[in-house]
């Protein structure tokens, strides 16, 4: 494993089946009477949220608890962020209280990796969502969720047929996936607009399409992706109920998909817009599990991420 | 006691059979000291510890005639030495579906040497439940405890130096039984 998680890219076939596996041991904690391991105590763990978030920062909350880590909490509002502090003092500021893995998500691109390359902080650090680039956390307990429905929770994904649906342009869920996914031998197609496929898309490892009809019938997996309006500045579809009509994933669009085939959803969802309401609830939809999956995977990052040997200090063999 | 040396100074204390003998001994003092098999559980500690957990269960399941619940317990969260080391993958943790609340649990691993993994391995039964009696059974005691622990049933006491290392092969595992000592006797302490 490397020192840091900033992208999908970081881990190679043996690393994210490690953290796979790792992930796959430690959900049993969730049946135990003491959800607690005792594995990073005195290790003190910061979420450093510059942008909204609830499942993903409760997430890594939880994780960090569940193996006695100290969990210092940062969210620019309330901070002295909203004061105009760079991130560099931030970043300072987290070192000089002893930062063992910073937990970052910011709004934007990069900011984690000017973190973790810019010699500010001496932890490991954590890409937990960086603009419109990664969040390989995600693309983790997607691979772990799919794993569990599509290869019975052992191997890698060699084969399987995933379809990505919707806003690829400000989708890090997205990016994260293809990347991993490829890594696991899946075959990815992302399916979108045109105007929501980001330039330089077919240099990543998958194939695309506008056509979300054609890519049911043999998908084993369906990830649907939020429509980012927030993101949006532009006209990016004629109006919400065509985007709907053509990419959106309706009872009648989930009929055709095989028997087996689950939905996914990186969350939060727009009913209605690009899921529709019976989907989500439907008994094929696993997006409730994919939040309960966030905390093993997270906990699997922090463990081999902070468990062993600080890498590289030389103060320990 | 066999101790053939083969030429790259390793030798064998136990063969086959006599792992065989050692385990079906080791059954028959757990039985006697449970008077019966009531409520054991057997825990293994990966990887080795689980094949001879098993072991144990079947002689047990002869003796007694009745099934002994068995599973395994990964101790690698609760290693004192974990940041000594990058971090470990972690083994198979599985615990039998009554649980071991009110049981007799009786550990088994290989080899008990410093008894720091026994140590992990009763924080690990702390946050599972709440055993009646915690034992603790292993096919090779070598001294040198760092630690105030002893083992209830010992298939074998093997005198070693510090600088050896005792080797447990099994059947399920490695494909023979033996258990090998390589290393210098006489060597100091490291």
């Amino acid at each position: 494993m490397k020192r840091h998680l900033l992208s999908g890219a970081d881990l190679d076939r043996d690393d994210a089946l490690l953290v796979l596996d790792t992930a796959a041991e430690l959900a049993s904690l969730t049946d135990r009477a003491v959800k607690k391991l005792p594995t990073l105590r005195g290790r003190t763990v910061v979420n450093l949220f510059f942008e909204d978030s609830t499942r993903t920062r409760i997430s890594f909350e939880a994780a960090a608890k569940r193996l006695s880590a100290d969990v210092i909490n940062f969210s620019a509002k309330g901070s002295s962020v909203s004061k105009g502090e760079s991130l560099k003092d931030t970043a300072l500021t987290l070192e000089a209280m002893g930062a063992d893995a910073v937990v970052i998500r910011h709004h934007a691109s990069g900011a984690p990796h000017r973190l973790a390359h810019s010699g500010w902080i001496q932890g490991s650090v954590v890409n937990a969502g960086d603009g419109t680039h990664e969040h390989p956390t995600q693309a983790l307990l997607d691979a772990f969720t799919m794993r569990r429905h599509l290869a019975a929770g052992k191997g890698d994904l060699e084969g399987r047929k995933i379809t990505i649906v919707g806003d690829v342009l400000h989708s890090r869920v997205a990016r994260s996936n293809v990347l991993l996914l490829a890594t696991l031998g899946a075959e990815v197609t992302l399916v979108a607009p045109p105007t929501l496929l980001p330039v330089g898309v077919e240099t990543w490892p998958c194939s695309t399409s506008y056509d979300f009809d054609a890519h049911l019938k043999d998908a084993d997996a369906v990830m649907m992706l939020r429509v980012q309006r927030e993101r949006m500045n532009a006209a990016f579809f004629p109006s919400a109920r065509e985007y709907s009509r053509r990419y959106g994933l309706d009872a009648r669009r989930m009929a055709q998909m095989p028997d087996h085939a689950i939905v996914m959803h990186p969350g939060p969802m727009n009913r209605g817009m690009e899921i529709a309401a019976e989907v989500a609830d439907a008994p094929r939809s696993v997006i409730v599990e994919q939040v309960a999956n966030g905390v093993s995977v997270r906990m699997a990052v922090l463990y081999l991420l902070l468990g062993g040997a600080t890498l590289g200090d030389g103060t320990e063999a | 006691m066999s101790a053939a040396r083969t030429p790259d100074d390793t030798r064998t204390v136990l063969d086959a059979a006599e792992i065989t003998r050692a385990l079906t001994r080791v059954a028959h003092e757990i039985v006697e000291r449970a008077k019966g098999a009531d409520d054991l559980v057997l825990l293994g500690i990966p990887t080795r510890g689980v094949f001879l957990a098993q072991r144990v269960a079947e002689r047990i399941r002869a003796i007694e005639n009745r099934e002994i619940p068995v599973g395994a317990l990964d101790i690698t969260m609760y290693r004192d030495d974990l940041r000594r080391a990058p971090a470990r993958a972690l083994l198979p943790t599985e615990i039998p579906p009554g649980g071991i609340d009110d049981k007799v649990v009786v550990l088994v691993d290989d080899v008990l040497y410093s008894g720091r993994t026994i140590r992990a391995a009763l924080d690990a039964i702390n946050d599972i439940g709440r055993p009646r009696a915690v034992q603790l059974a292993v096919l090779v005691d070598r001294g040198h405890r760092e630690l105030p622990i002893r083992a209830d049933y010992v298939g074998k006491n093997i005198p070693t130096s510090k600088s050896e290392k005792v080797h447990v092969l099994v059947a399920e595992h490695d494909g023979e039984d033996a258990v090998r000592i390589s290393g210098h006797a006489n060597g100091e302490d490291q």
